[in-house]
């Protein structure tokens, strides 16, 4: 049998450590599996570590890639916190993107720029109500919120598929199911660097982000609010004899990182895409899942873990590209690199100890 | 110092244990005697549960060398200590409520035995050695004292020679108790032996043979338990004079503080214990002790005396003649009703949060300022460092840092901090659940004092514990919770202990002629 024993003290060089040897260990297994199924490993760890940072342009796709699943994640970091399971996140950012992009499509003229706040807003809307339901659900009725959340994405995928093709499909679309393009006003745009001009994809939106983390760094750590999060989370007995109201905190929450992730599907579609169309995410709300329990829950760590996570997801795109690597096999390593990881992570706070019997 | 005469079953000699800086046990002696009832005396944190955790294979020694007639062993896990005939009803049961006493045997045993053959044992062990269990009821409809001895059947089966009980009697009636001496004596005479953990002086000297007196780690001193005095046995214990608690005389206040009135509350799970119809009333000025065997809805009790849980009803509960049956905790504690849940960990306190966070936790609401929005927006746990600094200082709360994690206190000092905590508030009325439990004695008279001196100084207090020696020592006013069901309220001069054990046995039959007050 095995047990995880809780170490006393985590040790400094262990957590600077820790990575390295996850990284290191990933790089091992991730040569055998390449050299088994006859790519060049070298090779294939190139597209994949450096050749996001390889120029610059790379780079500031990274932080267009890293945008949602930060904005994602932070949300799921206050739910998790308290406990609170939403894997619902995918569903959210469909259905913020959806409710933003109905409102744009409703001023098909409008050009101002302010208007971003309004369809920014609205996302947030969308999303917070998607996770209303759950959140509804689990307060009042006691349903697991795991069950209802992951449902609802699949209700919103078929939604918004149901919505291009049909009452938002543009009749100029030659029968593809893609909405109108969205007015200048609802577009987020790319931001022109004096000199150089645009970086790959980069554009306003990450400001957004850089506004994000620091506010929930404060939320979480100076202000009452998070304070009520952690002992919900950490000792719920506890928060009851502090008189928190354990109801209202998971509504908030809930409504807190539907919203966001609705916020972000705003973003995504607003500076990427321009108009609604059958898939929006590409599965942001589940990654940023990952990225918020490898960034630890804790907001600047999201930060990092989000551009991690991005950089491996492009360096896959990359291997994919040159070398045709097919993505079952870079999903492989990717899977492999987050094993490592978050292996890593126990091994700092535990010991194993392996003892006879049953 | 064993007797030369006697065999000698297990000798421990030099055993030593650490967890990293903290040295749990430092060159161990002990050596116990076949069919000997050795007590293992000494405070909470002296090391006890360590030594005995490592003659069960629980944990490995750093050092030291065990002994079991005369062969040296070394015992690698709890697997091997029963092929070595050790045995080990430890203090909190490990039995599975939804299944029945044969089933949690079964289990447990390494052996594997057909059903019908366990019920068997079980039946012919119980009427041995009187004791009575019936193996096809599920545990979760056991008494403790049932459980008890579930958990002593579930060891005889493996016919131990050395039968280790940590601290048995915490959770019994005195009735219970005699009956558990009875069944220890006899199975002492029959040859095996039993080491015995108590912090309790009286039981030692009244049931052991030798007692061996552990302190900070060390033990001090092997002593013949049949020919020394619970003063000596405390003092060796503690390593100082006890101090006594001093009891003033009290002008009696007729003015009633707080009262509960018809309270029900049915049960939200299903091992949860319902409350039927409680009344009780306590006076400026006065303790009143709810006795009681733990698990007879003392934290159902305590949630809706605190308002973690509202009443139903305004009226169910008052204070200075006023409902407040539906005010939240919050609520109370601004009006002035102080309460200690008997969880002192994620209970009382969030353990890995420091003490100020945890002041924080109950007081959040002083430090906000309806005037200003960003004070307001911004109110967190560094508000309310001055107050429990403040409260560490006043309450002689030993720290290892400035402020630490809760985590980092002992027990003892926790509940200081915990006690202090709540007398900063300056409660109207004190309702604190078992504020002694599993605490050094060193802190639980500094804790027992400051009940007596709130009370002297005119505050209600509610005593609930199920240390009746407590009750008796502190209270004005006794009753019994037994079941969810609350007996009347007695004088504590009009009332024996024996008569609240019989209470707390849910027996009230016996005792109608005592006349309680109204």
């Amino acid at each position: 049998m095995i047990t995880f024993i809780p170490r006393d003290k985590v040790s400094k060089n262990w957590i600077i450590l820790a990575p390295i040897l996850s990284i290191v260990f990933t790089i091992i297994f991730g040569l055998l599996i390449f050299t088994f199924l006859g790519y060049n490993p070298l090779e294939t760890l190139y597209q994949i570590f450096v050749s996001p940072f390889s120029r610059i342009d790379r780079i500031s796709d990274i932080l267009v890639k890293a945008c949602p699943l930060i904005i994602i994640g932070t949300g799921l970091m206050l739910c998790f916190k308290s406990n609170v399971w939403n894997i619902g996140a995918e569903g959210q950012f469909i259905m913020g993107a959806l409710l933003a992009g109905f409102i744009a499509l409703s001023f098909p003229n409008i050009e101002t720029k302010f208007f971003l706040l309004i369809t920014i807003l609205a996302g947030f809307v969308g999303g917070a109500l998607w996770a209303f339901i759950p959140a509804i659900l689990k307060t009042k009725l006691n349903v697991n919120e795991i069950l209802v959340s992951l449902m609802l994405v699949y209700v919103a995928m078929l939604f918004i598929d149901f919505i291009v093709r049909g009452p938002l499909r543009d009749p100029m679309s030659f029968g593809f199911p893609l909405s109108k393009p969205y007015p200048e006003g609802a577009l987020i745009n790319k931001i022109p660097f004096p000199g150089i001009g645009f970086l790959g994809q980069l554009h306003y939106g990450i400001l957004f982000v850089f506004l994000l983390v620091p506010i929930s760094w404060i939320f979480v750590n100076k202000t009452l609010g998070g304070f009520k999060i952690h002992v919900l989370g950490y000792a719920p007995q506890a928060a009851k004899f502090a008189g928190f109201k354990q109801n209202t905190i998971t509504i908030t929450v809930l409504l807190l990182s539907g919203g966001l992730a609705g916020v972000a599907g705003v973003i995504e579609v607003s500076a990427n895409i321009g108009q609604l169309q059958p898939e929006v995410s590409f599965g942001y709300g589940f990654t940023a899942i990952i990225v918020a329990f490898l960034g630890r829950l804790s907001p600047v760590g999201i930060l990092f873990a989000g551009i991690i996570i991005a950089t491996v997801k492009l360096g896959a795109d990359n291997a994919q590209m040159t070398m045709g690597i097919p993505k079952v096999v870079t999903g492989l390593f990717e899977g492999i690199l987050l094993f490592f990881l978050l292996t890593g992570e126990t091994l700092q706070k535990y010991k194993i100890k392996w003892s006879e019997g049953k | 110092m064993a007797k030369k005469e006697l065999e000698i079953l297990l000798k421990a000699t030099k055993i030593s244990k650490s967890f990293g800086d903290f040295v749990a046990n430092q060159n161990i002696d002990i050596s116990i005697a076949k069919g000997q009832i050795h007590a293992l005396l000494g405070e909470n944190g002296a090391g006890k549960s360590t030594l005995v955790k490592i003659f069960y294979g629980v944990l490995q020694p750093d050092s030291g060398l065990i002994e079991i007639n005369n062969q040296k062993v070394s015992i690698t896990s709890p697997n091997v200590a029963r092929k070595n005939g050790i045995g080990m009803v430890f203090q909190h049961f490990s039995l599975f409520p939804a299944l029945t006493v044969a089933e949690n045997i079964l289990i447990a045993l390494d052996n594997k035995i057909k059903f019908n053959e366990v019920v068997n044992e079980i039946t012919k062990l119980s009427k041995e050695w009187e004791l009575f269990v019936d193996p096809l009821k599920l545990v979760s409809e056991l008494s403790v004292g049932e459980k008890q001895r579930v958990e002593i059947i579930r060891c005889l089966m493996q016919n131990p020679s050395l039968l280790i009980m940590d601290e048995p009697t915490s959770v019994l009636t005195p009735q219970e108790i005699k009956n558990l001496f009875k069944i220890l004596r006899r199975l002492a005479s029959s040859g095996c032996s039993i080491l015995y953990i108590s912090h309790k002086l009286e039981e030692i000297i009244e049931l052991a043979d030798e007692v061996t007196i552990l302190k900070s780690g060390k033990s001090i001193a092997s002593i013949n338990a049949r020919k020394t005095t619970t003063n000596f046995l405390a003092e060796t214990m503690v390593g100082k004079k006890i101090t006594e608690l001093q009891k003033t005389i009290k002008s009696k206040s007729k003015k009633i503080a707080f009262e509960v009135k018809n309270l029900d509350k049915l049960k939200d799970h299903e091992f949860g214990i319902s409350l039927a119809n409680i009344n009780l009333q306590v006076n400026y000025g006065e303790i009143l002790g709810v006795a009681g065997i733990a698990g007879n809805g003392q934290v159902e009790l305590m949630e809706v005396l605190s308002g973690e849980i509202t009443c139903e009803d305004n009226d169910q509960i008052l204070l200075d003649k006023t409902s407040i049956g539906k005010t939240n905790i919050n609520e109370r504690r601004k009006l002035g009703i102080e309460t200690i849940p008997e969880e002192r960990t994620f209970h009382a306190t969030v353990p890995n949060l420091t003490l100020s966070e945890n002041t924080f936790l109950t007081y959040f609401f002083k430090y906000s300022n309806t005037k200003s929005w960003i004070t307001n927006l911004l109110n967190n746990p560094q508000n309310s460092l001055e107050e429990s600094t403040k409260i560490i200082k006043n309450n002689d709360v030993r720290c290892p840092e400035i402020n630490p994690l809760a985590s980092q206190l002992s027990g003892g000092n926790l509940q200081k901090f915990i006690l202090g905590r709540s007398l900063a508030n300056n409660p109207k009325v004190a309702i604190f659940s078992q504020p002694t439990w599993g605490v050094d004695i060193g802190a639980a008279t500094s804790i027992r004092q400051k009940l007596l001196d709130l009370s002297q100084s005119g505050k209600a207090v509610i005593l609930i514990s199920q240390d009746l020696e407590e009750i008796f020592e502190l209270s004005d006013k006794i009753c019994v919770i037994n079941e969810g069901v609350l007996s009347e309220i007695f004088d504590v001069r009009d009332i024996k202990a024996t008569d609240v054990g019989l209470l707390m046995g849910g027996n009230n039959k016996k005792i109608q002629k005592m006349e309680p007050i109204k």
